[in-house]
């Protein structure tokens, strides 16, 4: 026994090592923008990697960046674009996901490998077309430009991963359901929806971050007028010939809080989410 | 209350035809049991009368109705599932009463029938729990609870005890039982297991390559199977067969070489069976018996002895290697290995033409 054990001590630490130091080198240039932010402007210089200290400490950068008032419009923006789109990823990806997985109809096959070739092709590539088709609906410096991109860009994905999991529903349930003579809506709405919470919850964040993190296409679609976004907003400190550290450090890390905020709040589901069907 | 009627009903998977042409009449309150192997079909005509599977061809009736083409929550039935189907995520009142906010039941309506049939399956302490609180029996009689509720003309049962451990089993089958005593609702249930077929049943029908073989009382087909297929299927231990081959018919019965010293002449007179044909004859372990003290008489070495307390079921392997299975006393003294004869009356023989059709048995056994 004492040997057992020693072997699955020294298998966890060595995963425990793993695991430790990715989470360093993964955490590493978050770490240094927040640190970083709080320094002031020579100590960002003269010591990127040292931590503040009552003589570097400095808030000059929030300071800066409070004080634009664009920059709350432009967070604004930021989480117009981030809800809504999320919120249409899902609602209409949950549908099709339903559809195509359910209901055999013709052209099912041809719908579904189009949306798989969504998911292979990057959407970037479609960049100038994208551009003409926005100019020409008169969308363009709009945040519904960027909606519809970033809907579009998300369905692909999210399709393919609730498709999966509503496979995994078993086929009984719906039938149970059918036999009950619960509508198809319903069976949807009251017993789909509810059984597939967890790959909700990991579509949502992986929809999420691309689009909330995105300085693509706020930079071809939308990059006047008030409606950047706030990847966009915290270039305006870096200039051709000055860069305003401090102010490009501290808005990124406030634009980091949101998203971590809702990663908290869906992290949870998402554990379940990706390691649900590995095991039963 | 609804009788179920099919009519030459077919099914086909793309080219593959599964069901072959199933004529089938159910009355009302009769309990239905469809018996068969693996994959004979007995679960697709299930569905298909509940209308989860679309028919090929053929008709299908309910209360008289034609229902081809009526969705199943119409068609007045209810089905329990083997895996139970139940919603995870709603509680077992929730579970119950699902269905009945889609039937326009009014809500005082619904809240009773679902106590009262909580009531019945001994459910009502558990009604605020989630599915996965519960047992595997508990769990079953939640689906059943939600098929009750219902208040379905026809009740169907696909495999609903397949998941259940073995005293579980039994103790379900018994609740079934009851219940359907109780509601008496014309109920169809499929088993691949004969036991719960026979204890069940107020009529089963066995199915094989999707084909009916028979359509008979329990004891109907235990006594008298129409085909080799169904005299093997229905008991346990299965039942043993023996090759032979006639030489000699005449109307007061068949002589057969079954492979011992000498022919016998057996008591199945007046069949279509001339001299020369090959026949196989039937044997049930519990009308074989160690020893021979019986009026037919086989031989072999026995190849293994199963003390069940009871009785002992004896394997006695023939010169051409056919395994015999004898019934025994408990205390059967059998040594693996040895030679050993084992003999039945020839009242209790059954009798297959090559095709595996039974040939009609006349004997005193029968009139009695």
């Amino acid at each position: 026994m004492p040997m057992v054990n020693r072997r699955v001590n020294v298998n966890r630490i060595a995963v425990h090592a793993a695991l430790i130091f990715y989470t360093l080198i993964a955490t590493f240039p978050i770490a240094l923008v927040l640190i970083n932010s709080m320094k002031s402007r020579s100590a960002i210089f003269g010591d990127p990697v040292a931590l503040p200290t009552p003589s570097t400490f400095d808030l000059i950068g929030y300071q800066q960046v409070l004080e634009k008032a664009d920059f709350v419009l432009y967070f604004g923006n930021s989480i117009v674009v981030t809800t809504v789109s999320l919120l249409l990823v899902l609602i209409a990806g949950a549908m099709a996901a339903w559809a195509l997985g359910e209901y055999r109809f013709k052209g099912n096959t041809l719908v579904a490998l189009y949306m798989a070739i969504g998911i292979m092709v990057p959407i970037r590539l479609g960049t100038v077309s994208i551009l003409k088709m926005i100019v020409g609906m008169g969308l363009i410096n709009t945040l519904t430009a960027l909606i519809l991109v970033y809907t579009a860009m998300g369905l692909p994905l999210a399709i393919l991963i609730l498709g999966e999991f509503m496979a995994q529903i078993p086929r009984d349930l719906r039938e149970a359901a059918r036999c009950d003579g619960v509508s198809e809506y319903r069976i949807f709405t009251a017993v789909i929806l509810p059984l597939i919470r967890p790959a909700v919850a990991t579509v949502a964040v992986f929809t999420m971050v691309p689009i909330w993190n995105d300085l693509w296409f706020p930079l071809i679609l939308a990059s006047g007028d008030g409606k950047q976004t706030i990847t966009l907003g915290a270039q305006q400190f870096i200039g051709q010939y000055v860069t305003n550290w401090n102010a490009v450090l501290a808005a990124l890390s406030l634009a980091i809080a949101p998203i971590l905020i809702l990663y908290v709040v869906f992290s949870r589901h998402l554990v379940r989410g990706l390691t649900m069907g590995a095991v039963k | 209350m609804a009788d179920v009627s099919l009519r030459a009903i077919k099914k086909s998977f793309g080219k593959v035809e599964i069901l072959h042409g199933i004529s089938l009449d159910v009355m009302d309150g009769e309990f239905v049991v469809f018996v068969g192997p693996s994959g004979c079909g007995k679960s697709t005509a299930l569905r298909i009368i509940a209308g989860l599977e679309e028919i090929t061809s053929g008709e299908l009736y309910i209360g008289g109705k034609l229902v081809n083409q009526i969705p199943p929550a119409e068609r007045g039935i209810a089905m329990v599932f083997q895996s139970y189907a139940l919603y995870p995520h709603m509680t077992v009142y929730k579970n119950m009463a699902f269905g009945l906010k889609f039937a326009k039941t009014d809500k005082d309506a619904a809240d009773k029938r679902v106590r009262q049939a909580a009531e019945i399956l001994q459910l009502t302490p558990y009604l605020d729990r989630k599915p996965r609180d519960l047992s595997g029996g508990q769990r079953q009689r939640v689906a059943i609870g939600r098929a009750i509720v219902r208040e379905p003309a026809v009740f169907l049962f696909d495999e609903p005890l397949s998941n259940l451990d073995a005293a579980l089993r039994i103790n379900t089958r018994i609740e079934i039982a009851k219940l359907h005593r109780q509601l008496n609702a014309t109920t169809i249930y499929v088993t691949h297991d004969q036991v719960e077929a026979m204890t069940l049943a107020s009529k089963i029908v066995v199915m094989n390559q999707g084909r009916v073989e028979q359509v008979g009382a329990p004891l109907e087909l235990y006594h008298h199977p129409q085909n080799q297929f169904v005299a093997g299927f229905i008991g346990s231990p299965k039942m043993n067969f023996v090759k032979a081959t006639v030489t000699a018919a005449d109307a007061s019965g068949l002589t057969v070489d079954f492979g011992e010293a000498k022919p016998m002449s057996i008591p199945f007179g007046g069949t279509t069976a001339k001299t020369g044909d090959s026949v196989t004859l039937g044997i049930r372990p519990e009308h074989l018996g160690e020893g021979a003290g019986h009026a037919m008489v086989l031989t072999g070495t026995v190849e293994a002895v199963e003390h069940l307390g009871e009785a002992s079921y004896v394997h006695v392997r023939r010169d051409d290697g056919v395994i015999l299975t004898a019934r025994s006393p408990g205390d059967s003294r059998a040594e693996i290995g040895a030679k050993a004869a084992v003999s039945t009356d020839i009242a209790h023989l059954h009798l297959f033409d090559a095709q595996g059709q039974a040939f009609a048995r006349h004997s005193k056994a029968d009139a009695a």
